[in-house]
């Protein structure tokens, strides 16, 4: 009996939070692209679709602002013609699709979504699982995805799909290191791995970003406001590296309309074209997701009201809140970059991540190591491991200055121009 | 781990494995070898040893096998393919195969029948300190603090060893690549 209700809980978590939660939030961001990209060129984006009253005989129809939009969007890629190319190799290319969506979808059973709610005496955390192993498992689940891509590309057994996924094969690994790297300095300083704990202790002692509330226990400001200097860069690593690993703008290479016409998914038409941008758009809240619940404090609603509200309880539910509109902030920051921000040249992307992120990750490793044992540490040790971390930066620098490619002869396309 | 799961994921490493081998396409191969992966991931999951589960799907089947279908599907291999299996190598494994399964029936004769008892995680945090000893009486087992702090301290000098032949290795590779392109 405990079992079945336990089983209960379980799926009623994830067809909660997995399909009730995120996957709306899917064409819900499809709208605000639309619509947040037609305010920045100036034009008025689809606002029209509503409910089509005057098609029973009403005066008027209700447009609110075109929210309809998306649906009417999902009822034509339903609708479409699901057209397979006979020269394709049938069963890769039926896998695809699928190996894009369910590694993304798999990822949301780690996010914290609030803190929790109490049921009959019985306290549910908002997570479906509660993993000591989190920021890991997203990684490693999510690089998954990158199968899907490649399999798009070969079964389309046809030129430009091909390259794309090859490249977003190249792409989405080198950017996996920079990935993994930068976040060593966070787990150094929350010292867990669980992403329930992680935010849990930033609304005790202030967000990572905003660690100006809380500070009546835990490590003094000071020594805060000093992490702040690696978290800044892991979080612009961070970040830079989630809009490579989900195919953004500016790294939409694989995916380059004017290069490869439409990339890895150039033969797929239909609903198997629907779920690699379904996929595209899930891998990109759960990335939004991760970067709010590591550095922005997830859940927490900051000032010093968490542990008031988390006493409450449905309180889990006011922290859902919080944290959606966090994450639909961040949802709108990846829009407003990828229409504003032109495409990289590959060269440009590969250079970035392998030459620029990698050891910028690896330095800011040990500037947060050294900022975290400082406390402990003589002035004579603080001192010299400054210097020294000053020197292994500058000879990185100096190195990366030296084996750049404008200065040597003939080095392909760079040497060309 | 209850018992349908370890069969489902146990199913799956087995009919992966054996698919790696039966299959002639070399991409269903390699992908089958993912399965295969993914099904010994979910074994060690269940054996609660979660951060060797995720590192086995992250590094296996996330990266290294990412590159050999890269590979494979860059050679564009057609020849696999149509090639008949031959006789010796087939006999050869079939008999390493019968020599693993004798020997695993001879220690599995040998084992008790009976179940392991569950950890005592609350006992054992008196031999911790710190995040660990908090986290075991909590009745949580931090695998990866463990891991961490086992390979920090006492397997300090085999970690870094091993960090050096990796650096030498990369090292080698870049001189190899460029003498040839050279």
């Amino acid at each position: 009996m405990e079992l079945l209700t336990d089983l209960a809980i379980i799926l009623a978590k994830v067809i909660g939070l997995t399909f009730m939660v995120v996957l709306p939030l899917v064409p819900i961001s499809v709208y605000f692209e639309r619509r947040f990209s037609a305010i920045i060129q100036d034009r008025v984006g689809p606002n029209r679709v509503g409910i089509p009253l005057t098609l029973f005989g009403a005066k008027k129809d209700y447009h609110l602002f075109g929210l309809v939009q998306p649906m009417a969007d999902g009822l034509k890629l339903f609708l479409k013609e699901d057209f397979t190319p006979n020269y394709v190799r049938k069963s890769f290319y039926w896998l695809a699709p699928a190996l894009t969506v369910i590694p993304s979808l798999v990822t949301v059973c780690v996010v914290p979504f609030g803190s929790s709610i109490t049921i009959g005496g019985e306290e549910h955390k908002l997570v479906i699982a509660d993993l000591d192993v989190g920021p890991l498992f997203v990684f490693a689940v999510s690089s998954l995805t990158v199968y899907g891509i490649t399999l798009a590309g070969w079964s389309s057994n046809s030129k430009y799909p091909f390259v794309g996924g090859v490249r977003s094969t190249a792409q989405m690994i080198s950017y996996e290191i920079a990935l993994g790297l930068s976040i060593i300095p966070l787990l150094l300083y929350y010292g867990d791995l669980n992403l329930s704990s992680i935010v849990q202790h930033q609304a005790d002692h202030g967000w990572l970003l905003l660690p100006f509330w809380g500070n009546d226990s835990g490590p003094p400001l000071v020594e805060k406001l000093v992490f702040l200097v690696p978290a800044l860069i892991a979080f612009v690593i961070f970040t830079t590296s989630i809009f490579a690993e989900t195919n953004r703008m500016p790294f939409d290479l694989p995916e380059c309309e004017t290069e490869l016409v439409g990339g890895y998914h150039t033969e797929y038409s239909s609903m198997k074209f629907a779920m690699f941008f379904m996929g595209e758009y899930a891998a990109m809240v759960i990335g939004s997701a991760l970067i709010v619940t590591l550095f922005l404090g997830g859940w927490s609603i900051g000032f010093g009201l968490d542990a008031a509200i988390s006493d409450l309880a449905f309180g889990g539910l006011i922290h859902m809140g919080v944290f959606m509109t966090k994450l639909i902030a961040f949802i709108l920051f990846f829009i407003l970059v990828r229409w504003t921000v032109p495409r990289f040249r590959y060269d440009q992307l590969m250079r970035l991540g392998w030459v620029v992120f990698f050891e910028a990750a690896l330095i800011n490793v040990f500037l947060a190591a050294f900022v975290i044992a400082a406390p402990d540490l003589g002035w004579i040790s603080t001192i010299v491991g400054l210097v020294l971390l000053a020197i292994v930066t500058g000879a990185l620098i100096w190195v990366l200055k030296t084996s750049d490619p404008k200065h040597s002869p003939n080095s392909g396309l760079l040497g060309q121009n | 781990m209850p018992l349908p799961l370890f069969w489902f994921f146990a199913l799956l490493m087995l009919v992966g494995g054996l698919a790696v081998i039966i299959l002639r396409n070399p991409v269903a191969a390699a992908l089958s070898m993912v399965a295969s992966f993914v099904g010994l991931a979910g074994l060690f999951i269940g054996l609660d040893a979660y951060l060797v589960g995720i590192i086995q799907i992250l590094v296996y089947a996330g990266a290294i096998m990412v590159l050999f279908l890269f590979i494979i599907m860059l050679l564009d291999l057609k020849t696999e393919q149509k090639r008949a299996p031959r006789a010796v190598p087939v006999v050869g494994g079939l008999g390493i195969v019968l020599a693993f399964t004798i020997q695993l029936i001879g220690v599995l004769g040998h084992v008790p029948g009976r179940e392991s008892e569950p950890l005592d995680l609350v006992a054992a945090a008196a031999n911790q300190s710190g995040g660990i000893q908090d986290k075991l009486k909590e009745g949580r087992l931090p695998d990866v603090n463990l891991v961490g702090d086992l390979m920090f301290t006492q397997y300090n000098l085999p970690l870094q060893i091993i960090a050096v032949l990796l650096l030498v290795a990369t090292v080698g590779v870049v001189v190899l690549s460029k003498r040839q392109s050279a």
